[in-house]
């Protein structure tokens, strides 16, 4: 098949589960058993008040109605307004969602490279002390919860040592380099989280690579164990380390949400979790839709370069 | 898995599979072991640890060695409920869309792929935004999430199994689809699940201690090891480490669970994606 054809199919696929996410959001919001005017007034809801919201917020339209007409307006920037304090949502959206990028986008250069380039050093150092080592960094990574290591971070850089701050504060005359400073910490939690497990995977494709013929060629011309992973394997092992690289950006994306209440960051994530706890339902659907859309966005992204990276279909015979 | 010799089980699962016992003890017996009650205010705020108190008090006063002993079995507990669901669900669903095939398997099966298009903590937040906020709410929404998963590798494993000539000997015996699913298809695939019944539940766990932590799980005055961490964080300003205590409670139940469920992989990868 057409390598065009393929990356249109799967944008178009992305495109279509972008919109039944929103569909889940919606539905999930507005059709459960928990009713939104009954949440926001909490335990004073007498039915009269819950009538008076229910027509304020439109709710006494069908539903289908009131889902084109808040998709519609998402599509046009407009996300509404917030329930809690009136305030335009995509205002107080945007800085902290640049915010958010910002971090896990610091956090995605900081851990890349390092990931890949102990991936490589595991493959030269096979079955020593260096597999030990990622084998027990990868099962504290999926079982330490993120508070725990944030936690043991702050106390460690910020208590006994006081190198950083505890609680991230960002402002706007701070130059960059003070912002890179001030998110060192959450920068460093977001990076072991990850890295165990891109470690993991560079280490087992470019393993996958070295029982290639080619490989024992070139150890059999003499060339050194590092020339032969750097040189030889990698370049081969590239396009099943970028699809890890890109789901674990994905992953990053929304691992932000807990690390930003850690360090109370003033990102999306701690904005999206204050909200729920105050039951204000758009700006939750609106920060769900735009974690839904980065989310599928870094997941069609690694479809798509696993498409292009293959051989077999760039040269389609 | 017949050779299921005590000598050959890994150190690492053997530990973990202590811990787990230990863990699951307190958490039944914690309320009769506790020095003091969960509630009851017995020093001053904060006090530290090994002083008059074992694992010093909390942001309140309460002792936090007590309090982690309660906490043990509400955790435990919803992890549990929550994976046992999710499992049920999942894999009956997963086995019922593999022997069914046709368009059951794909409107089954596209629903799948599009709740999990969404990251889990997400579309929780979502949900939690309108729901009551009951222990109930909550262990269905874990449940239900977790559950695609489950789905996903129960229908993989079950095509696998359901293109083997048995089945198709009871097919043509004219046994009813739930026996096959029942009498062929379940026995089969356990060994797998039970690995899969690990890691589900570690990940059970941290998502249960995450949503504490946010606030949005266990609603006081219960209180889970997440939001115990919760309830103290405010101290870590103040290199005031008694979150960190619930914290490592946590870290070592998961790491426990982690180490057996591991061990349970590597004896059942053999079964998973291979011939069958």
């Amino acid at each position: 098949m057409n390598i065009a054809t393929l990356i249109a199919q799967r944008v178009a696929l992305g495109i279509l589960s972008l919109f039944l996410v929103s569909i889940l959001i919606f539905v999930g919001t507005e059709i459960l058993p928990g009713d939104v005017a009954t949440a926001i007034l909490g335990r004073s809801a007498t039915p009269d008040a819950v009538a008076n919201i229910r027509r304020d917020l439109g709710l006494d339209d069908p539903a289908i109605f009131r889902y084109f007409h808040w998709l519609a307006s998402f599509v046009q920037g407009d996300l509404g307004v917030s329930l809690s304090n009136g305030q335009d949502i995509a205002q107080s959206v945007g800085r902290r969602l640049q915010n958010t990028l910002f971090l896990a986008g610091t956090a995605a250069i900081a851990s890349i490279p390092l990931a890949v380039f102990l991936g490589m050093v595991a493959v030269h150092y096979k079955d020593g002390f260096v597999d030990k080592f990622i084998s027990m960094t990868t099962l504290a990574a999926i079982s330490l919860p993120e508070f725990f290591v944030g936690y043991m971070l702050i106390l460690f850089f910020s208590m006994t040592l006081g190198w950083f701050d505890p609680i991230v504060s960002l402002n706007d005359s701070m130059s960059f380099l003070e912002r890179l400073y001030a998110i060192i910490l959450p920068v460093m939690t977001l990076t072991l989280v990850v890295l165990a497990h891109m470690m993991r995977m560079t280490r087992a494709a470019i393993l996958n690579v070295m029982t290639s013929s080619y490989i024992e060629t070139a150890e059999l011309k003499g060339l050194s164990g590092g020339v032969v992973i750097f040189l030889h394997a990698f370049p081969n092992a590239i396009s099943p380390i970028i699809n890890v690289v890109v789901l674990n950006m994905a992953y990053l994306v929304v691992g932000v949400v807990v690390v930003e209440v850690i360090f109370v960051y003033p990102g999306m994530g701690q904005f999206m979790v204050d909200h729920v706890a105050k039951r204000d339902v758009p700006v939750v659907q609106a920060c769900g839709l735009i974690f839904g859309g980065i989310y599928i966005f870094f997941n069609l992204t690694a479809d798509i370069i696993s498409i292009i990276s293959n051989p077999r279909l760039r040269h389609p015979r | 898995m017949n050779s299921l010799n005590f000598h050959t089980i890994p150190w690492s699962a053997r530990i973990g599979m202590v811990m787990i016992v230990i863990m699951v003890f307190l958490g039944i017996a914690g309320p009769w072991i506790a020095p003091y009650t969960n509630a009851e205010l017995v020093g001053d705020v904060w006090e530290p640890m090994f002083g008059n108190f074992l694992l010093g008090t909390d942001n309140l006063g309460r002792d936090m060695l007590s309090r982690l002993l309660y906490g043990a079995r509400i955790t435990l507990f919803i992890a549990f409920v929550a994976t046992l669901i999710s499992f049920t669900m999942g894999a009956v669903l997963g086995f019922f869309a593999a022997v069914q095939k046709g368009w059951l398997d794909q409107v089954l099966s596209r629903g799948n792929d599009t709740l999990m298009a969404l990251p889990t903590l997400i579309f929780a937040l979502v949900v939690l935004s309108v729901l009551p906020a009951n222990l109930f709410t909550l262990i269905m929404v874990m449940a239900v999430l977790d559950s695609t998963r489950v789905y996903r590798i129960g229908r993989a494993i079950a095509v696998d199994i359901e293109a083997l000539d048995f089945i198709e000997m009871a097919r043509l015996r004219g046994e009813k689809k739930s026996w096959i699913i029942l009498h062929e298809i379940l026995p089969n695939a356990l060994t797998p699940l039970i690995a899969e019944f690990g890691l589900r539940f570690s990940f059970a766990i941290l998502f249960l201690s995450s949503l504490s932590f946010l606030g949005l799980g266990v609603q006081p005055p219960a209180a889970d090891w997440g939001a115990l961490v919760k309830e103290n964080k405010d101290g870590i300003a103040f290199g005031i480490s008694a979150s960190l205590v619930p914290a490592t409670a946590i870290a070592i139940l998961t790491i426990s669970v982690n180490l057996v469920a591991d061990w349970l992989l590597s004896k059942t990868s053999d079964l998973k994606g291979g011939e069958g």
